[in-house]
């Protein structure tokens, strides 16, 4: 459904099903529109078979990464008498992506479900729902879903009546982009300071208090109980027939200079030119599009002609040059100053750098200063030689990658506007700011 | 320790080949084979932090550059610390560290001593391409001796890792984020913890500052020497740092079985009586009119003529080195005399997180090293004066209710740098150098024996303790026939059989376990 517009007809909906729909965030509304089959199919199976199907889905990590999800649950040692945890990331924070915000919004119980299998599945009793702390509605209807389903059994030690304890407990984030990040998300939820920790040791060595963790974003766990019930090979068929990489339907989030913004869901491999024009009614009358910032903040700009050109899964992204990230699409048309979106972008990260790494706590900074003074029209030749280096010492060399995604929209905006730059810099015009026609 | 069963690992840094213990970091196992790895927040006292992406370093085969201190050795890896694109990248954090600090090394107490000055001159650029404000927040007192100047401060956290995993009182954090980030203090607590002063050396740049050293000297201008802190009888190994002969600071040397990188506050603050003014630096005798000023010849004469066929009483000092109480011990026990000191008492300050380290209750240097040599504990030594006895006093502070005790004396000899106020009668003076100005060897309070180096010139005609009592004895035909404190020493461990085999040079800088002692580390 492209919430909050009608859904469109060539939308998949899955996830968004009930998105809109009141009556769904209810234990009963649940139940009656099928929920909880899945879970209850889930604790008389064994692990192993669970992982086991989830691997034959091919999901891979909608967070951002795109790891497959299968895979990540089998580095889970299970029978090694240690309590492991299972962590859902719900602090979402990335700038054009809320997509998970509506999934707990109007499906909580579907992801308290996703919670539960994927803790049975790693051998978990424990699930911490972090969720972002700006999400003051998202929090209230997880808080009070989770609250239904324990008093109904359906959560707690003796889940569904299955023997097994299933645990699932709601977490207030305090507001910091990094805490998203999964190991700061887990000394945050330790109630240390949301620092990123040094990977090696991986989550599923030693993760939440040390001991082994998964971790998963939303929208991965959401469509578990999907895959569980339909099977999956249901779930490995949305795909194109010749990329079998990337699976399912997945949730767009398409904000910017569109007719209809909202949350698309489409099965991946979708055409991305489709996708603009006819799902989010193209432009706004009387503009054209110019660029596409296509998984959220932290990924690289690519102009429309290659938006256009590209497939809507992992695979399809990485063909032009960036990534599908979280799919948070920001669309920029013609009247949009590409160094005044990435000034704005690069600000958000000095902003939210846990200064920790020397090239991000002083690169992002650097950045924004720089960036800013181009676009107040101080800038000079040497600033985008200097932005360049800066993009590089803050590529792949710090312990997270929040400085990675300050400089990717910088280097790729540079790359492919580099006239709107040097126009700023010699104070030519560039453009006329078409009028907006209503 | 027992032998550890830890298989080696064999790599490539710089094309040395290397073997170490598995587990191992790079930037560690670089050490071994003479490779300086730079860092700042990699410290190998304190749990690895990683943020400060100086040690990065080029790893064959890898697809990023890997941080030495947070990347463990690999079976055949091959290191690059000087690789084109590692030097690339310290170049990078170089310059970012650098753009909002403000370049007053003229005015900074650790310019001359300063990792940042050090590795920009080594590996950074000539000049910045900052061309926007800097970042400036206010000087702040930490509380103890500490202060903090932020603008140069580049957040490797080591001080905030010491406070919260060593000393195990969490005073510091960091505060903010990005750019704004600072070094902040938790919510009315200050750096008063025994061992907070650690954080002014743990510091790779000129951001945490000691108040007492505050603007006294350019670190150019410090002459250092090795020594053993006389603060308590943990005997934590420290630098003395002297300029134009005077004490200015103390600071820790590292020594894994005592003090590994540390030195408590009381211990680092404990150097201004070695400057003292007021100290004996002419040897004397009492004559009709008082004390008379007279050459060494005479006062060892007079000394040893006070001494002959009496029974003789020392009243030591638990901070005169082993070999000065040897020679003392001679003398008493050649008499049939006895020794007895005092040792000062304080409150015991452990620092958690190392293993038998603490500021101890017992605030001397040499009290086990007394003990072993036959001296006797007690409140007031001189109370086991009797009648007819040589005194001799050694260095010790008589206390007003024992004073009167030397009534008893048939005659009082100070060997001493200073003139206790409650002595009321010396028949001979001799002036002897304190702990900076003399060679010599402590033993601590688990037996190991130390050395320490003379710092500075001795006042006046002072002259080194063994040197005199190894005079005094001479006069009194039991001489040694030593030119040194070494050979001093020598004597000692012939005669005593936990000393036995060691000598200076087998001491070293890092010192011995007398024998039948527990290990340095308590089990």
């Amino acid at each position: 459904m492209g919430f909050p517009h009608q859904p469109h007809q060539r939308e998949t909906t899955v996830l968004s099903k009930h998105f809109g729909d009141a009556g769904a965030r209810s234990l009963d509304g649940w139940k009656q529109r099928g929920g909880y089959r899945a879970l209850e199919q889930a604790l008389g199976m064994d692990p192993l078979a669970i992982q086991a199907v989830v691997k034959d889905s091919g999901l891979r990590g909608r967070g951002g990464a795109g790891f497959p999800t299968g895979l990540k649950w089998s580095f889970m040692k299970l029978g090694d008498d240690k309590p492991h945890y299972l962590c859902c990331n719900a602090d979402e924070s990335e700038p054009g992506t809320f997509k998970d915000r509506e999934i707990m919004r109007w499906t909580p119980h579907g992801l308290i479900e996703g919670c539960a299998i994927a803790a049975h599945a790693i051998g978990a009793e424990t699930t911490y729902i972090y969720i972002r702390g700006e999400f003051t509605e998202p929090l209230q209807v997880m808080e009070q879903a989770v609250a239904e389903a324990r008093q109904a059994g359906i959560i707690g030690a003796n889940a569904m009546g299955s023997g097994k304890r299933v645990d699932v407990w709601v977490h207030k984030g305090a507001g910091a982009y990094i805490c998203g990040e999964e190991t700061a998300l887990m000394n945050s939820l330790e109630g240390k300071r949301g620092n990123p920790r040094i990977k090696p040791p991986f989550p599923a060595a030693a993760g939440l208090f040390g001991m082994p963790t998964t971790i998963n974003n939303v929208e991965t766990l959401a469509a578990v109980p999907h895959i569980l019930v339909n099977g999956g090979e249901w779930y490995r068929k949305m795909a194109r027939p010749d990329n079998p990489k990337s699976t399912g339907t997945k949730l767009w989030s398409v904000c910017g200079n569109v007719a209809r913004p909202g949350n698309y869901e489409v099965e991946m491999g979708f055409p991305f030119k489709d996708f603009l024009y006819d799902l989010c009614g193209g432009p706004p009358r009387g503009r054209t599009f110019k660029a596409v910032i296509p998984g959220g903040s932290s990924v690289p700009i690519i102009t429309i002609e290659e938006a256009e050109r590209a497939p809507m899964d992992y695979e399809g992204m990485v063909s032009v040059g960036t990534m599908l990230g979280s799919a948070g699409c920001i669309v920029l048309d013609d009247a949009q100053s590409v160094p005044r979106q990435v000034a704005r972008l690069a600000r958000f990260y000095a902003h939210e750098s846990c200064a920790q790494c020397t090239q991000c706590r002083e690169g992002t900074a650097w950045t924004t200063k720089i960036l800013e003074r181009i676009v107040a029209g101080d800038g000079t030749a040497e600033d985008l030689d200097t932005l360049l280096d800066l993009a590089d010492d803050m590529t792949g060399k710090t312990i997270c990658v929040l400085s990675d995604s300050c400089a990717a929209p910088v280097v790729s905006g540079l790359q492919k506007f580099r006239n709107e730059f040097e126009a700023l810099i010699t104070r030519r015009t560039v453009h006329t700011v078409p009028a907006i026609v209503t | 320790m027992a032998p550890t069963e830890t298989p080696l690992v064999n790599l490539t840094i710089e094309g040395r080949s290397v073997s170490v213990p598995a587990g191992t970091s790079i930037l560690e196992a670089a050490k071994t084979v003479g490779v300086l790895i730079p860092h700042y927040c990699y410290h190998p006292g304190l749990p690895v932090a990683g943020v400060c992406r100086m040690c990065l370093v080029d790893v064959e085969k890898a697809p990023k550059l890997a941080p030495a201190c947070a990347t463990s050795v690999a079976e055949g890896q091959v290191v690059r610390v000087h690789a084109e694109n590692a030097r690339v990248a310290r170049k990078g954090v170089l310059e970012m560290l650098l753009i909002n600090h403000p370049l007053d090394c003229p005015i900074c107490d650790q310019s001359g001593e300063c990792e940042l000055q050090d590795y920009t001159y080594q590996e950074g650029r000539a000049d910045s391409r900052y061309r926007e404000p800097k970042r400036f927040n206010p000087v702040e007192d930490f509380g103890g001796d500490v202060m903090y100047v932020p603008n140069r401060c580049i957040l490797c956290t080591r001080c905030v890792r010491f406070m919260e995993n060593v000393a195990g009182d969490a005073v510091l954090n960091v505060s903010e984020r990005g750019d704004r980030a600072f070094i902040g203090k938790f919510e009315g607590k200050d750096l008063t913890h025994p061992w907070a002063g650690n954080v002014v050396d743990l510091c790779p740049v000129g951001a945490l500052l000691s108040k007492d050293f505050l603007n006294k000297a350019r670190a150019w201008e410090l002459d250092r020497t090795a020594s053993v802190c006389t603060g308590c009888s943990q005997g934590c190994n420290l630098i003395v740092e002297t300029r134009d002969n005077a004490v200015v600071r103390l600071r820790p040397r590292p020594n894994a079985d005592v003090n590994e990188f540390f030195l408590c506050d009381h211990g680092r603050l404990n150097y201004r009586w070695m400057n003292r003014p007021d100290r004996l630096d002419m040897p004397s005798v009492l004559g009709p009119s008082g004390q008379q000023p007279v050459d060494w010849d005479a006062a060892l004469t007079a000394a040893a003529k006070a001494l002959k066929g009496r029974r003789v009483f020392v009243a030591g000092s638990p901070n005169l080195s082993n070999e000065a109480l040897f020679v003392l011990s001679r003398l008493v026990k050649s008499s049939g005399g006895k020794g007895a000191f005092r040792v000062a008492q304080g409150p015991e300050a452990p620092l958690a997180g190392v293993e038998d380290l603490a500021l101890r209750a017992d605030r001397a240097a040499n009290g086990r090293g007394a003990e072993m040599l036959g001296f006797e504990r007690s409140d007031r030594p001189l109370s086991g004066v009797t009648a007819g006895d040589a005194v001799i006093v050694a260095d010790h502070d008589v206390s007003p209710d024992e004073a009167a005790a030397l009534s008893r004396a048939s005659s009082v000899i100070l060997i001493s740098t200073f003139m206790p106020a409650a002595l009321t009668r010396a028949d001979v003076v001799l002036p002897i150098c304190n702990v900076a100005e003399e060679d010599g060897t402590f033993t601590n309070l688990r037996g190991r024996v130390q050395r320490f180096l003379q710092a500075r010139a001795a006042p006046g005609l002072a002259r080194p303790s063994w040197y005199v009592l190894a005079d005094l004895a001479e006069a009194l035909g039991d001489g040694l026939n030593v030119m040194s404190a070494g050979q001093v020493f020598n004597h000692l461990s012939a005669s005593h059989a936990g000393f036995a085999g060691m000598s200076h040079e087998s001491l070293g800088l890092r010192g011995q376990v007398v024998a039948g002692a527990a290990a340095g580390v308590a089990t």
